[in-house]
């Protein structure tokens, strides 16, 4: 019965999140639907407090953590975005954006440990783990969250500098080489962890969410502060695309629809708002490597 | 490869269909309305947070890792459901408030 009551919640936010962003895109009603969205949020949170049950019908536990942990962000968060000055905004919603990213990159991680704990026994390095199409998929959403999760935290934080002025621009020759590099190897790594995972080397997952934090830093580092709320914008649908491998983590509809609702309105948005602004997306992301470049193209 | 599209065909739906609502949903969004519905719509994908809370609550209660991480987890994901949806508030407070006076 609770676990129905639940279910209901979710639909419910699911489609608080649709309703709000609607509106959001209307100047009239652009004010509701952030508080219908938030409402439905609100009430996501507290049925999965105290009705979420796991696969075994375990309720959670530790309700003095949760409970510490969400009012010091509540007022940590209201106090901040009350007291920021009008013109510091667009950092802000920066800097709360890579507080979600790296929530997701800890999600990740924790419910990485759980799994090499049940899989990981003492003295049985030599036998290989039993992968089957499953535990894939479970790998592939952790690791996938890890990834993105930290892109987005690392670059968000950095764009937040950027606009507050405390990070000048910065890139180094071939960094556009070295990133592309970069990528590759942190999806090479992921490809070789999905399907060569064993006790001698699942420590090596490690370095997923670690490399994915210096690309999400050298990803934002030679962009331009002009281009800075196209960034913010992108980084802001890959945390969506995050939040949606938690989706797929818990079996979880209302983390998957928000998720990927979001990721897909903040593609479009990123580029929108490259055409309000008259450039290319491709331009604000690789044009801006060398001054010289941007003007050629 | 069949065999798992079809083990998991709701979730496909789920994906697609939300791909196609989310890129209808805001088409039309005037410019004046990018930053305020850039930072909604951060505010949405705070929703991370139930991840954090279902990871928080079935930690058991000797596995310090995984109650520290969880709790840093909690803590930073209330901050972008709190404070975005706080700050697309203020947005559109001070957005209404022009539009008033232009009257």
């Amino acid at each position: 019965m609770l676990s129905e009551l639940l279910t209901l919640i979710y639909i419910l936010a699911s489609v608080t999140f649709i309703i709000g962003l609607k509106m959001l895109s209307n100047p009239a009603k652009a004010r509701n639907g952030n508080l219908i969205a938030a409402a439905g949020m609100t009430l996501a949170i507290l049925g999965t407090i105290f009705l979420y049950k796991d696969e075994y019908g375990q309720r959670l536990h530790n309700y003095g953590w949760i409970f510490g942990g969400i009012i010091i962000g509540a007022v940590v968060g209201a106090l901040a975005a009350k007291k920021v000055k009008m013109t510091a905004m667009p950092e802000m919603v920066s800097l709360f954006n890579g507080m979600g990213g790296a929530c997701a990159m800890l999600i990740s991680v924790v419910e990485f440990n759980h799994l090499s704990e049940v899989f990981y026994k003492p003295g049985w390095s030599e036998v290989p783990w039993k992968i089957n199409g499953a535990i894939i998929g479970h790998l592939l959403t952790i690791y996938a969250g890890a990834f993105i999760g930290s892109v987005s935290f690392a670059g968000s934080i950095i764009a937040w500098g950027k606009l507050n002025g405390k990070v000048k621009d910065f890139s180094f020759k071939g960094q556009h080489i070295f990133n592309i590099v970069l990528l590759f190897v942190i999806i090479g790594l992921i490809i070789f962890l999905l399907f060569g995972l064993n006790p001698l080397n699942y420590k090596l997952f490690y370095l997923i969410p670690f490399l994915s934090l210096v690309y999400g830093v050298l990803f934002v580092f030679p962009i331009g502060g002009a281009d800075m709320p196209v960034v913010i914008s992108l980084l802001n649908s890959f945390t969506g695309v995050a939040a949606a491998c938690g989706g797929f983590l818990y079996d979880n509809k209302v983390m998957l629809t928000g998720g990927i609702l979001v990721g897909a309105a903040g593609t479009l948005l990123t580029i929108l708002m490259c055409k309000a602004m008259n450039r290319s997306l491709k331009n604000v992301l690789i044009g801006n490597f060398g001054g010289s470049k941007t003007v050629a193209a | 490869m069949l065999n798992w599209i079809s083990e998991n065909q709701q979730y496909i739906y789920i994906v697609i269909l939300m791909i196609f609502l989310g890129i209808e949903v805001i088409g039309r969004v005037p410019s004046v309305l990018h930053t305020p519905l850039m930072s909604g719509a951060n505010a949405i994908h705070g929703v991370v947070i139930i991840g954090a809370i279902i990871v928080m609550g079935k930690a058991e209660s000797n596995n310090y890792v995984a109650l520290i991480l969880g709790f840093l987890a909690v803590i930073l994901g209330t901050l972008n459901v709190v404070g975005g949806f706080v700050v697309t508030n203020r947005m559109l407070e001070m957005f209404k408030g022009k539009k008033e006076k232009k009257h």
